[in-house]
């Protein structure tokens, strides 16, 4: 296929899942530009996570699903039969619900990433581990208990443990699925804080339950429901005069 | 009011002091063994004893030959059953969940756990003794208790790599680990607890077994140390079935003061292996 | 080059867990071509008939059933002791036992499991036969009553933690509606838990009995080695198992006759606790299904 620069970095064509006989995404079109925050909003059970693990093929392993449609990044096709899944996954990180780090050292959860692509070279790996870590603000706090348990941090400190792990694998594009939903609101609004700052390096699809949050952090939002994209744009459009009524119900709270 | 009596009650009540007999049944059954092997074995431990050969006198022999045959046998079965169960259980875990040859693998593993010692001991005379011509040797005594324990091994194998919560294997793989890198890195150290006393329990259960190294042809009265795994042997048990079989007073002793041996090795492993899987238990609260 | 790798590692896997499969192949051949050359020579019909078990003796007789009926006379005995000492075992440790009591109590119960064999046959023979002497005297110093006891004692642990852990995973909420209309424990469990955890304690059941038809050591140290066809428990019987013992040590020839019939024992043990772990596997499937 050849590359339109109005397919954006991330392009998704006519996309259709199917877990056994159940229709989860319906026909979803959509184009993601570089470098921006895009949130998926809808009501739970709509599809946002699955249409997320898309994006880096965490469903391969799941029985019964079945997609059709193509997802294009940089113009490639990510499902073609010559892609490598683990490569696709070092390009296209993710950030979980809940914060799970590895039952190992901090340092350990930082360059796990680096490790299983063979490299040893004691210094360079000091240098990711210093460098995400002050991505996500976490320098400080940790620098002087690298090598004790991942475990003994707090929830939001092992998201962000978990954001500075996915970094460190220098992905273009990084999931985020409710990254910020079992945290408490301070840790929350340190993680909103850095998919800001993230933004600039990163392009970023988060899902999130609370609007609040999306209006915030992304520049673009869609909304899903039942399946089905049924909108999406700019997030002052959508969150201020949005086209549809079922967007306009789901935004104001009157279902959800 | 007055207070009727309340036959329901009662019975409740008594079911509950008959459970408490029947709990303290059974430890009380288990203390009047050990205390009677305590008493009448004791006095037999003594340094010779540990350090003699095999005899025609009571008082001359000693389980030097089958403690060391009993320790050959736990490292050599220790050494094909693990790598082999482990392999098993991740296999069928990990990559077999769907496929119809790993369910069928599944029920023949269950059936497997539940065939009699002796039969194992039937094959191995028919294959290892006399196919494979490796005769009364260590090897194949420990072949015969490996394929006995491997049916225990996969099961704990795959129950430990069951606990390991899914969020850890997706962690990996959002980072681009494969599947085997996720499972060598993630999945093993996390379920290494739980591996470990599985394995435990499965090696003390071959080195308490003795009724198919008796098939094939283990109980003899060898008195040369064994050096290599080509090496006729001896073990614990089989030699306190001997000497059970002695009329003589003095074999009976000789019998006992094994056990207290036999048993001392089960329970440390036992021990061992409970002492793993609580730490365990209380570790993986991720 | 790296998927390669990848499988590569699934295959060495994949061989692996073979062994099992090529372990049950193996017992089956084994057990079938030997003693199909047994049964060229003896017909089936005398062994499932004939009431005696002489094969080493002159006038030879391959009848099975002395065999079967000193196996099943052990495991009956033992069930009848492990059976109701288990359930209680098992019903008390989980509805009345404080939860200290139950978490000490458990490991150590499993220690009877854990116990070489070969250490209860010695009990068998030296300890619970002379003291049930004194109350029976004309009972025989090798008998079926002594070892089936102790083999019932052996297999508590299995059917106290099996049947513990079914009545554990009966859901709440129908524990709760029985205490709910003011049933008392005893009610609780026998009304509503039992029944309900049926399958799971039926599958405790059948491993313990097929455990006890396979065992080995304590029959042959203390039941003697005299096939006979009884129901008489103090006297000395033989069990197949025993019986694959007896001739192991001894010299027997490999190829003739005697020989053999260790493999057509052997066949007949095999096809009654297979038959016991395949109901058993069966029920357990089951019972997964309806909870999960
Ligand atoms: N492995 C699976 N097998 C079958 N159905 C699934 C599976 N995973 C999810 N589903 C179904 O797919 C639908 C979409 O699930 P999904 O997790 O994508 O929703 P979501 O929008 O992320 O919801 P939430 O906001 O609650 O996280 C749901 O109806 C769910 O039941
Ligand atoms: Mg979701």
């Amino acid at each position: 296929m050849v590359k339109d620069n109005n397919m954006g970095k991330l392009h998704a064509e006519k996309v259709n899942v199917y877990y056994g006989d159940h229709h989860i995404i319906k026909d979803v079109n959509l184009s993601i530009q570089e470098n921006t925050v895009t949130a998926f909003i809808g009501p739970s059970g709509c599809g946002k996570s699955t249409f997320l693990r898309l994006l880096n093929r965490m469903n391969d392993y799941i029985e019964n699903f079945r997609k059709t449609g193509d997802i294009l990044i940089d113009g490639n096709d990510i499902y073609d039969k010559k892609v490598r899944v683990e490569e696709l996954r070092k390009r296209v990180g993710m950030v979980f619900q809940k914060p799970n780090p590895f039952p190992k050292t901090i340092y350990e959860n930082v360059v796990y990433g680096l490790r299983i692509q063979g490299i040893k070279d004691k210094s360079k790996l000091d240098k990711v581990v210093e460098d995400s870590l002050k991505q996500v603000a976490l320098w400080n706090e940790v620098k002087d208990k690298l090598h004790q348990s991942a475990l003994a941090l707090s929830g939001g400190q092992q998201q962000r443990l978990c954001i500075a792990r996915t970094i460190a694998v220098e992905p273009t594009i990084i999931l985020m699925d409710e990254p910020a939903s079992a945290l408490d609101p301070i840790s929350s609004a340190k993680i909103e804080d850095l998919i800001s700052e993230l933004k600039e390096k990163f392009t970023i699809i988060i899902v999130t339950h609370n609007m609040q949050q999306a209006s915030r952090v992304s520049d673009k939002t869609a909304f899903f429901y039942l399946g089905e994209l049924v909108e999406y744009g700019a997030t002052d459009q959508i969150f201020t005069k949005p086209v549809k009524e079922l967007t306009q119900n789901y935004i104001t709270g009157r279902f959800g | 009011m007055k207070q009727k009596f309340d036959i329901n009650r009662f019975k409740d009540n008594a079911f509950k002091y008959f459970g408490i007999a029947c709990t303290l049944f059974g430890l009380a059954v288990l203390s009047v063994f050990l205390i009677n092997i305590l008493i009448e074995g004791l006095g037999r431990l003594n340094w010779q004893f540990f350090t003699s050969l095999p005899s025609r006198k009571p008082e001359k022999a000693g389980i030097l030959i089958c403690l060391l045959g009993s320790i050959w046998i736990m490292f050599l079965t220790a050494l094909i059953a693990v790598p082999l169960g482990v392999a098993s259980g991740i296999f069928l875990e990990e990559y077999g969940k769907k496929n119809k040859f790993a369910s069928f693998i599944e029920i023949n593993i269950s059936n497997l756990a539940g065939v009699p010692s002796i039969i194992y001991g039937l094959l191995a005379l028919e294959i290892f003794v006399r196919i494979l011509g490796l005769g009364k040797s260590l090897l194949a005594g420990s072949l015969t208790l490996s394929l006995l324990i491997l049916p225990i091994i996969i099961v704990s194998t795959r129950e430990a790599i069951k606990a390991v919560p899914k969020s850890i294997r997706e962690a990996s793989y959002a980072l681009g680990a494969t599947r085997w890198q996720t499972i060598w890195f993630q999945v093993l150290p996390a379920a290494s607890g739980g591996l470990l006393t599985g394995v435990i329990l499965a090696i003390s259960r071959a080195v308490g077994e003795s009724a198919p190294l008796i098939v094939i042809g283990a109980l003899l009265y060898i008195t040369t140390i064994p050096t290599s795994p080509m090496d006729d042997f001896a073990v614990m048990p089989i030699q306190i079935f001997n000497w059970l079989s002695r009329p003589q007073k003095g074999f009976i002793e000789n019998a006992t003061a094994a056990i207290i041996v036999l048993l001392l090795i089960t329970f440390m492993m036992n021990g061992l292996a409970i002492y793993l899987r609580n730490r365990w238990q209380k570790k993986i609260k991720w | 080059m790296v998927n390669k790798k990848e499988k590569i590692i699934e295959s060495i896997l994949m061989l692996c867990a073979t062994v099992s499969v090529l372990t049950t192949i193996g017992i089956l051949w084994v057990l079938i071509s030997e003693s199909s050359s047994f049964f060229s020579k003896v017909s089936i019909k005398d062994f499932l008939t004939d009431t005696q078990w002489t094969p080493l003796f002159a006038e030879k007789h391959f009848g099975i059933l002395p065999l079967i009926s000193g196996t099943l006379l052990t495991t009956f005995i033992a069930i009848l002791i492990a059976l109701p000492t288990g359930l209680s075992i098992a019903i008390y440790l989980n509805e009345y036992a404080p939860k200290r009591f139950r978490k000490i109590v458990k490991p150590l119960l499993e220690v009877l499991a854990a116990i070489p064999t070969v250490v209860y046959g010695y009990f068998a023979l030296m300890v619970v036969t002379p003291f049930l002497q004194k109350f029976i005297p004309d009972m025989a110093g090798f008998n079926a009553l002594s070892p089936g006891i102790v083999m019932g004692i052996m297999i508590i642990p299995i059917i106290s933690s099996l049947s513990e852990d079914a009545l554990y995973s009966v859901p709440k909420a129908l524990r709760e509606a029985s205490y709910g209309m003011g049933a008392t424990r005893l009610q609780t469990s026998f009304k509503v838990l039992v029944p309900a955890a049926t399958s799971g304690i039926t599958v405790s059941i059948i491993l313990a009995i097929s455990r006890a038809i396979g065992e080995t050591m304590i029959v042959a140290i203390a039941a003697g080695q005299q096939p006979r066809l009884t129901l008489n428990p103090l006297v000395p019987i033989e069990t197949i198992t025993t019986y694959i013992v007896q001739v192991s040590l001894g010299d027997v020839v490999q190829g003739s006759l005697e020989y053999q019939t260790i493999f057509a024992a052997g066949i007949a043990l095999f096809v009654l606790t297979f038959i016991l772990n395949n109901i058993s596997y069966f029920i357990k499937k089951k019972f997964q299904e309806k909870y999960e």
